[in-house]
């Protein structure tokens, strides 16, 4: 017990550490790299309570994906410049008010959520289906998530497929003049397209757009 | 107090037995790579030091040891360091996972493929490391292309992978196995392995995908600024990954430690050499498709990734599960 406890204090220190230091830091990339390590140790955090299949899907779709791309832009956006504006410039206390509103606001929902945890336990009982500790935690998900959640699930899923058109359209355009390169005309080209044998008369040429 | 010591040592005892033999793998595969690109390329390859050339690549290692490390002035020198170790860290401990034979296996977890799905997936951070720390035109783009280009082939390895487990039941990977004791699943399910395979090339970045160092526009992509030891560790790395996506693709495909046939001449081999024999054929393969096959472009690439496996895979997955359900195969609730 005495190594679970140790290590889960560890990995909770590293995480509010990274916490803290992708708002601290100055520079926007190590931001994100900071922001990898505390998704990282939340992972290790949720495969310690046992829920190991959370952890990982956590680590391949927050790591592996969407950290990916927000490294990818920070990196392409010369965001670096704009963070110490932010912070340095005179405008910058304007922003001091919504940010303690936003902070406000989720400090209490924590306390609901953990206050309604210490105080009225039954509470959640009812809402949440107890384990069958037999079978693995990847099977109770399973078994949960598609039979009694089935219509939020499909809902969820709707909504993604809903937010990933509307991204697709609102970035794609057609651009005139644009070569593109189409296999199919490829492959169907015959030779009777492109080549013909021309009687050339001498001294005058072939007229060859013609 | 001591039970905790004795648990640490047997630990890396263990860990000691898999690694040393997986490093000395990867500086074999080095040479058997450049042989058979030589061989097919009608050309002898590297065949002096040693008995065929054999110690190449420890002569190779012993070079990069004692060139100098030299750090761009204007890198971000912090991450430059650290790109290569976590290259070479997350290529090493995936291999925590893999089951050698039925016992042999460092840790049995139950999300074992969804363990190595993970840390194939964080690879792309060294190389990205590495290309935006060296603060340089040329690495820079290169890891910009490997980032989409592991990203895109990772959704179709994901789907793969599920079509796998949809016949097998469990993300185990010494299940994964068992399960393919009477049918390897390269049989019912070979499209997938074919896709695999390629997918499995993007995500290594070998050859003909090998556009992140793309040596004829980005001198070497994202190793450009690396030199000495730092650069063979990207390049240990790279091979050990390479390794690994061999192991699984034999763990996933090729039944792992199983024999073709359970009768006296094949079982009578140890189970490890026959996961050892599975991934020389697949390397081999893969160092086969490196000599004769001509680099994509960039467009081509992401073509055949989102357009063509992408939804190939998916349909297959559809098919899987449908011919499962109907002739009433699917696993049932395996712990």
């Amino acid at each position: 017990m005495l190594a679970h406890s140790l290590f889960f204090y560890v990995f909770s220190f590293i995480a509010i550490f990274s916490a803290i230091m992708v708002t601290a830091s100055k520079n926007t990339v190590h931001s994100v790299f900071f922001l990898i390590l505390d998704f990282i140790s939340i992972s290790c955090l949720f495969i310690m309570i046992g829920a190991e299949f959370l952890g990982m899907i956590m680590l391949i779709v927050y790591v592996g994906a969407v950290a990916v791309l927000f490294l990818f832009v920070v990196m392409m956006l010369n965001v670096a410049q704009q963070k110490k504006q932010w912070f340095s410039s005179f405008g910058s206390s304007k922003h001091i008010p919504l940010g303690v509103l936003i902070s406000v606001i989720i400090f209490f929902e924590l306390i609901i959520v953990i206050g309604g945890w210490k105080y009225k336990p039954e509470v959640v009982s009812s809402i949440t289906k107890s384990q069958n500790t037999l079978e693995s935690n990847t099977h109770s998900i399973g078994n949960v998530l598609y039979t009694d959640y089935i219509h939020l699930f499909q809902l969820s899923g709707m909504i993604l497929l809903v937010a990933m058109i509307g991204a697709i359209v609102l970035t794609f355009r057609k651009r005139a003049g644009l070569k593109r390169q189409s296999y199919f005309s490829q492959i169907s080209r015959e030779r009777s397209d492109s080549v013909y044998l021309a009687d050339v008369p001498n001294k005058k040429g072939v007229d060859i757009d013609g | 107090m001591v039970e905790y010591f004795n648990i640490i040592f047997l630990e890396t005892y263990k860990i000691l037995f898999l690694l040393v033999p997986v490093l000395t793998a990867v500086a074999m595969i080095v040479w058997l790579d450049r042989r058979v690109w030589a061989f097919v390329q009608k050309r002898r390859g590297p065949n002096v030091v040693g008995p065929f050339g054999l110690f190449q690549s420890l002569a190779d290692a012993l070079k990069y040891l004692f060139k100098e490390i030299i750090i761009p002035a204007s890198s971000n020198k912090i991450i430059f360091i650290l790109a290569p170790v976590v290259t070479m860290t997350l290529a090493l401990i995936a291999w925590a996972v893999i089951p050698f034979n039925e016992n042999f296996v460092i840790a049995d977890i139950n999300v074992g493929i969804l363990y190595i799905f993970a840390v194939s997936s964080l690879g792309v951070y060294g190389i990205i490391m590495g290309g935006w720390a060296s603060n340089s035109k040329y690495p820079f783009l290169g890891a910009i292309r490997s980032a989409a280009q592991m990203v895109s082939y990772e959704v179709s390895i994901g789907v793969i992978i599920i079509n796998v487990l949809l016949c097998v039941g469990s993300l185990n990977l010494t299940d994964i196995v068992l399960a393919q004791e009477n049918l390897w699943f390269v049989i019912p399910l070979f499209p997938m392995f074919v896709i695999f395979f390629i997918s499995a090339l993007a995500e290594t970045n070998r050859p003909p995908f090998d556009l992140p160092e793309a040596e004829a526009e980005l001198v070497a992509g994202y190793q450009t600024e690396y030199s000495g030891m730092m650069y063979a560790m990207f390049w240990l790395g790279e091979y050990a990954n390479i390794l690994l996506m061999c192991a699984l693709g034999s763990i996933l495909f090729l039944g792992g430690w199983l024999p073709p046939i359970d009768a006296f001449p094949f079982n009578f081999i140890p189970d490890s050499l026959w996961l050892i024999f599975k991934m020389l054929f697949l390397f081999i393969l893969f160092a086969l498709v490196k000599a004769i096959v001509p680099r994509y472009r960039y467009d081509q690439l992401m073509k055949l990734g989102w357009k063509i496996f992408l939804p190939l895979s998916l349909i297959w997955v559809v098919i899987t599960a449908s011919y499962l359900f109907y002739f009433d195969l699917l696993p049932g609730n395996k712990l």
